[in-house]
């Protein structure tokens, strides 16, 4: 597996796609993964499917839903994910909810990353405070890197504390949202993206919430260094599953 | 000062502010502010003569001879089921409506399980003149139906959550999803529940209840401390506001009692204290119901109020810390409580209400032993349950 940092200086403007892990079959993770790699994706985040995922959109409410039915649990991720390790080259980002973490048990989570090659985490619930206050020497203890996320809200001060801890990517939320597609990209976000963009951040960022297609992934790369789209290729998922992942990758860049 | 928070909300290892990015503004907002506005003296006035005036409070304390008589004991009933809306929900939401007016927000949304919590946030916000969406399970919706009609009524929108097991929990994940949307809006949580520094806020705006309770028992009984307090416990309001000017004498004795649905260990439960461990639900750390991966295992309760997978870090400490003692009393046990405490002093009580006095026959109590229940709401909304299984 390559290192998110190898891809982010080789490479501009980055796909990024989520999915569900679990979804739309208990089995599909190893078959996810290689089609989105073949199609060019740059690197792909693995959802760890949540019962109560808050800052989650109803199509990624509904995957995890299912991928739940279906049996996945957290050992089953990590045991996918061992398996492909030797194969995949493409870098895989871990996104669940913290709950899940602290019941796994902070350690045992953090061995299974490794054990899987999986370097960077996204905990959307994970407050700044606590990483301040615990995880940042935990991740750091297993050569692990947190993302955080900002909002429109998110003010200066606190994005260059964030841009300071960052050594992945930060995870430009496009609008104040919850996951989900939105069509398109408004002024007001253009602004936004200018904004964070004047900050002459050190940290690379990624645009996620609301980029669904061509238009607004090519729009959102003009302001960052790349997008991830999530909710839009669940119901791309939903709809041809695991066959249709190439054509879908196509027709966004 | 055992039982207060820390500056992050931290009630020992429990509670703090797990909240999404996207929420940080918001709630540094409140938090920020919320100790100058309640300790302001425009707030303090306004609360305190809303609370006289329109809630109709001090509520009364009832020496319960009957109950007394039947369970040897000097039992009083502090009575919440007075207020106005039927429950003592409302002493929160009047005081965050004025929070919410401080801070200068014109929308309110609100989670409720029950209905009551709805039900005072809609009223607070007709009287106010405020925008107002509640969210409501869709399981809840269909068993607690007149409170539903009431909340439309008041002018309020009534958006059902469709997630999970359609009840409180989901109602709190479709508010708090609204609310990451709608930064504009106030989020006005019902319980001591939710991040820093919601669990504080609604304990000393309930903290009335325990502030009246000392006068009363002062002028009834001599004494201001009783022996024992018993309230419900789901996400804990009613309990918190019941101990507040308590916790720190360890002389008294604290219940807490859990719905345990049709018995602990059957499956369809909410004790939550029994069956939970740490974890973090709904921007707080504390305990609640969870499978072996983290994920949040859906309670199950006749009472809609307590029907709730988590319980307030505050009721996380105090059950750790065995300052309280955590009771719990199943469907049956309250309805039973309900329709004795309806037939020997006539008071219909809510069920969630009716959980507290279930444990009444499990207790081994003295003649002199003064008990306070917190009678936390009416049982006007229950009136179809308790017809239904009083002819069963």
């Amino acid at each position: 597996m390559k290192k998110l940092n190898e891809i982010f200086t080789e490479k501009k403007n980055l796909l990024s796609i989520f999915f569900t892990a679990g979804f739309p079959k208990l089995d599909d993770t190893a078959k996810i993964v290689s089609e989105l790699s073949e199609s060019g994706v740059d690197f792909i985040e693995v959802g760890l499917p949540y019962s109560d995922p808050l800052a989650d959109g109803p199509t990624i409410q509904d995957s995890s839903q299912i991928a739940l039915q279906n049996g996945m649990n957290l050992d089953i991720v990590f045991e996918q994910l061992k398996t492909i390790k030797k194969t995949n080259t493409t870098p895989l980002v871990l996104m669940g909810y913290l709950n899940q973490v602290l019941k796994y048990g902070e350690d045992k989570f953090c061995q299974a990353c490794v054990a899987c090659g999986i370097e960077t985490v996204i905990l959307p619930d994970l407050p700044m405070i606590e990483y301040e206050n615990h995880y940042k020497l935990l991740f750091e203890k297993y050569g692990l890197t947190n993302v955080f996320l900002i909002t429109p809200h998110t003010s200066e001060e606190r994005i260059r504390k964030i841009d300071a801890y960052t050594d992945a990517f930060i995870y430009v939320v496009a609008s104040a949202s919850i996951t989900g597609a939105k069509g398109e990209i408004s002024q007001e976000q253009i602004n936004y993206f200018e904004r964070i963009k004047a900050m002459d951040l050190k940290s690379k960022l990624i645009v996620g919430f609301g980029i669904s297609d061509n238009n607004t992934f090519t729009t959102a790369c003009n302001y960052a260094d790349g997008a991830i789209i999530g909710s839009a290729f669940i119901k791309e998922l939903a709809i041809n599953g695991v066959k249709g992942i190439n054509d879908f990758i196509k027709s966004i860049r | 000062m055992k039982f207060q928070p820390t500056k992050e909300g931290y009630y020992g290892q429990f509670g703090g502010a797990f909240i999404p990015e996207l929420l940080y503004p918001n709630v540094k907002e409140l938090e920020d502010n919320y100790i100058k506005i309640l300790e302001s003296e425009a707030f303090q006035n306004e609360y305190k003569n809303l609370l006289q005036h329109y809630v109709g409070r001090p509520s009364p304390l009832y020496l319960a001879k009957r109950l007394s008589e039947k369970y040897g004991a000097t039992i009083y009933l502090k009575r919440e089921d007075l207020n106005h809306t039927g429950a003592h929900k409302v002493n929160n939401t009047i005081g965050q409506i004025l929070v919410a007016k401080h801070l200068g927000k014109t929308k309110i949304i609100a989670e409720t399980g029950a209905g009551q919590h709805g039900v005072a946030t809609a009223t607070v916000c007709a009287l106010m003149d405020l925008e107002c969406v509640v969210f409501m399970g869709e399981t809840d919706i269909k068993r607690q139906a007149p409170n539903v009609a009431r909340m439309k009524m008041l002018g309020a929108k009534v958006v059902p959550a469709t997630s999970g097991s359609k009840t409180l929990k989901d109602a709190t994940n479709e508010a708090i999803r609204y609310w990451i949307q709608n930064p504009e809006t106030y989020y006005l949580i019902g319980s001591v529940v939710g991040p820093h520094p919601y669990p504080d806020m609604v304990a000393r705006l309930q903290a009335v209840i325990s502030e009246e309770m000392k006068a009363q028992l002062k002028e009834q009984t001599g004494k201001e401390n009783p022996d024992t307090i018993i309230a419900c416990v789901g996400g804990g309001s009613n309990a918190a506001g019941a101990f507040y000017h308590y916790l720190e004498d360890s002389a008294v004795e604290l219940i807490a009692v859990e719905a345990a649905g049709l018995g602990v260990n059957s499956g369809e439960s909410a004790a939550t204290s029994q069956l939970g461990d740490v974890g973090v639900i709904h921007g707080s750390k504390t305990i609640l119901m969870q499978d072996e991966y983290g994920q949040i295992v859906e309670p199950y309760s006749i009472s809609a109020g307590l029907d709730y997978p988590g319980v307030g870090p505050l009721h996380a400490f105090l059950h750790e810390s065995k300052r309280a003692v955590f009771m719990n009393a199943t469907d049956k046990e309250a309805l039973d409580a309900a329709y004795e405490l309806t037939k020997i002093e006539g008071i219909i009580p809510a069920l969630e209400s009716a959980h507290a006095l279930a444990v009444l026959p499990k207790m081994n109590m003295k003649k002199n032993q003064v008990v306070v229940i917190n009678l936390s709401g009416r049982g006007d909304k229950d009136l179809e349950t308790y017809i239904k299984h009083l002819e069963a």
